[in-house]
């Protein structure tokens, strides 16, 4: 796509990430030196090779894999608030890859890969936690769905099998398993390598690297408009300015369908918030992450020990940020119905974000109808756990012009095909 | 909570509806093209501001209607009855949201 300049090399001063090392951390608590900025401020060029709207995990990873892998610099990434202010600074970071779908899995389970060496690639402590997870059933028409993705995911060669209660109750002492509860558990699709990371550390290691390579990060740079010259991008206007380039990439998640407008391209996304809670902090006493999908409900402790809950996306679409009591109440409620020992748990907070639904709770990745307008949306309440597998594919399409073939089910031609990836079953409230 | 104004009912919390979906244009299935339909099932506006929408008082009269509403405020203002609810009431059935004209015309 392009010849790329890499002007970023000389003029940026080309650096490797300055190392984090545990003698380092040692030599500045002795000597109380301030650590340098993780990533630097920039003035706006008047042109870049490819600009990527969005920073968050998407959009960071994409800037960071096109210098990593195809040594693409001259890269800027323009975010209209802070780095994470979106979803990848508002969700509950669980990482799993047990699909419905052949084609999920595989590129899920790409991105677990990914997760497993990041912190070691990136020289930042993302902390992924592989503690396992647990998806509940409770009647006989979801066991038989865990049965489904189970054998998917061990055709893939996923690690993914269904268990029992008994088998439950070893694995979370504190659930009840009893049979005379109005939904009883029956089962649950149990997969090892499933956990939960540190989604703060995954945006700012993104953000370092890419940094270090040499893209530029745009805070509080909102992208406007869209230059499309006869079918193909020009450039894109912001708040501070305007930028000539030919690769455009919309990262933007919930706001997907806005920005995706601007280049005159229509997306079958609807906006909805998704809500979360968060307890005051106790021992570990939970290991897995645990999601019921007909109580509506999931839970996992994090390393300091409070209680993460989440559910399924509000009744209706809005782009507003803003929680609600019967949100909380319901959630207390099931949590409750799972574990009641929870009773005298305190919650500290709970928030929202903005989910870009798409109709078959797939994404929607790669080429569009405008030449140079990229696209890696649709990640509704799923997408933390795709950022680096989206940012490698995303990366090797721009430098590559080719669609890599785990991303090629995923297109936004698929819609006017009717060739639908249907992944409710394994989406619709386990994110 | 938000309130949203039944026309039969009046305010009401937003829990006893049942939002159906953005007010689209239902080609007509006769005449449309593969593509148009598929666009017509897939592809929403999904705007940061007024929009027009079919929601359903589930927990209520049990009937369809149309309101205004805000994405960024949902602030709500002009809910109506659908077209073809004004224009038959004694024959009502239930829209699914897919009313093809709101102002009168076209049926379900
Ligand atoms: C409560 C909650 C829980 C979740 N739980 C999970 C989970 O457990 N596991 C999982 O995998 N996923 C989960 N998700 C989904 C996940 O958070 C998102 O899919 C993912 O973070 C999307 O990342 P992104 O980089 O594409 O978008 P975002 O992180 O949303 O970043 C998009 C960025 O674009 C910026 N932007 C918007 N418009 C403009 C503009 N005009 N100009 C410039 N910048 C703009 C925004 O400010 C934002 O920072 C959850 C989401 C929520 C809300
Ligand atoms: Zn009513």
């Amino acid at each position: 796509m392009g010849i790329f300049n890499n002007r970023n090399g000389s003029e940026n001063g080309y650096r490797k990430p300055a190392r984090y090392s545990a003698f380092d951390l040692f030599r500045r608590g002795l000597s109380r030196a301030d650590w340098p900025r993780a990533w630097r401020k920039h003035d706006l060029r008047p042109s870049y090779d490819v600009v990527v709207v969005g920073g968050g995990v998407h959009g960071l990873a994409t800037a960071y894999y096109l210098a990593a892998n195809h040594g693409i610099t001259d890269v800027a990434v323009l975010e209209k608030g802070y780095i994470g202010s979106g979803g990848s600074g508002r969700n509950t970071a669980i990482i799993r890859s047990n699909y419905l779908t052949p084609e999920g899995v595989r590129f899920y389970d790409r991105s677990v890969k990914l997760y497993e060496t990041l912190s070691a690639d990136l020289n930042f402590n993302a902390m992924f936690a592989q503690r396992g997870h647990l998806t509940l059933a409770h009647n006989d028409g979801s066991l038989r769905t865990m049965r489904w993705r189970a054998e998917v995911n061990k055709l893939e060669g996923v690690n993914s099998e269904v268990i029992g209660p008994d088998e439950i109750k070893r694995l979370v002492p504190y659930i009840d398993t009893s049979e005379d509860v109005r939904y009883p558990i029956l089962g649950a699709l149990y997969h090892p390598p499933g956990g939960i990371i540190r989604h703060d550390a995954v945006v700012w290691g993104y953000a370092r690297g890419a940094d270090a390579y040499g893209a530029h990060i745009h805070q509080n740079t909102e992208v406007t408009g869209i230059d499309v010259v006869d079918g193909r991008v020009g450039g894109v206007k912001t708040n501070r300015g305007d930028i000539a380039t030919r690769v455009v990439v919309n990262c933007t998640a919930g706001w997907a369908t806005l920005i995706s407008g601007m280049a005159g391209v229509r997306m079958p996304i609807s906006t909805f918030p998704l809500q979360a809670a968060v307890t005051e902090p106790v021992r570990p006493f939970l290991d897995p992450v645990i999601v019921s999908g007909t109580l509506h409900v999931y839970v996992s402790q994090t390393d300091r020990g409070e209680l993460v809950f989440g559910a399924s996306v509000d009744p209706f679409t809005s782009y507003s940020m803003r929680g609600t009591l019967e949100f909380t109440e319901g959630l207390a409620g099931h949590v409750l119905e799972l574990m009641p020992s929870l009773s005298r748990m305190r919650v500290l907070r709970q928030w929202a974000g903005l989910c870009d639904m798409t109709p078959d709770f797939s994404p929607i990745m790669g080429t569009t109808p405008v030449a140079g307008f990229l696209i890696d949306v649709g990640w509704g309440t799923y997408g933390f756990k795709a950022g680096p597998v989206s940012g490698e594919t995303m990366a090797e399409l721009i430098a590559t012009g080719k669609t890599p073939e785990l991303i090629a089910p995923f297109g936004l031609d698929r819609f006017e095909r009717g060739d639908l990836m249907g992944e409710k079953g394994a989406a619709a409230v386990g994110h | 909570m938000i309130l949203l104004p039944c026309p039969y009912c009046g305010l009401r919390n937003a829990s006893e509806f049942r939002y159906v979906g953005e007010l689209s244009e239902r080609p007509d299935p006769n005449a449309t093209g593969i593509e148009d339909w598929r666009a017509f099932l897939y592809m929403r506006d999904n705007p940061a501001g007024w929009t027009t929408e079919t929601w359903f008082h589930r927990a209520g009269c049990r009937r369809h209607f149309v309101v205004e509403r805000h994405t960024v405020t949902n602030e709500v203002r002009d809910s109506r009855l659908p077209a073809a609810q004004l224009r038959d009431r004694e024959d009502e059935r239930a829209t699914g949201g897919n009313v093809a004209d709101d102002r009168g015309g076209a049926t379900y």
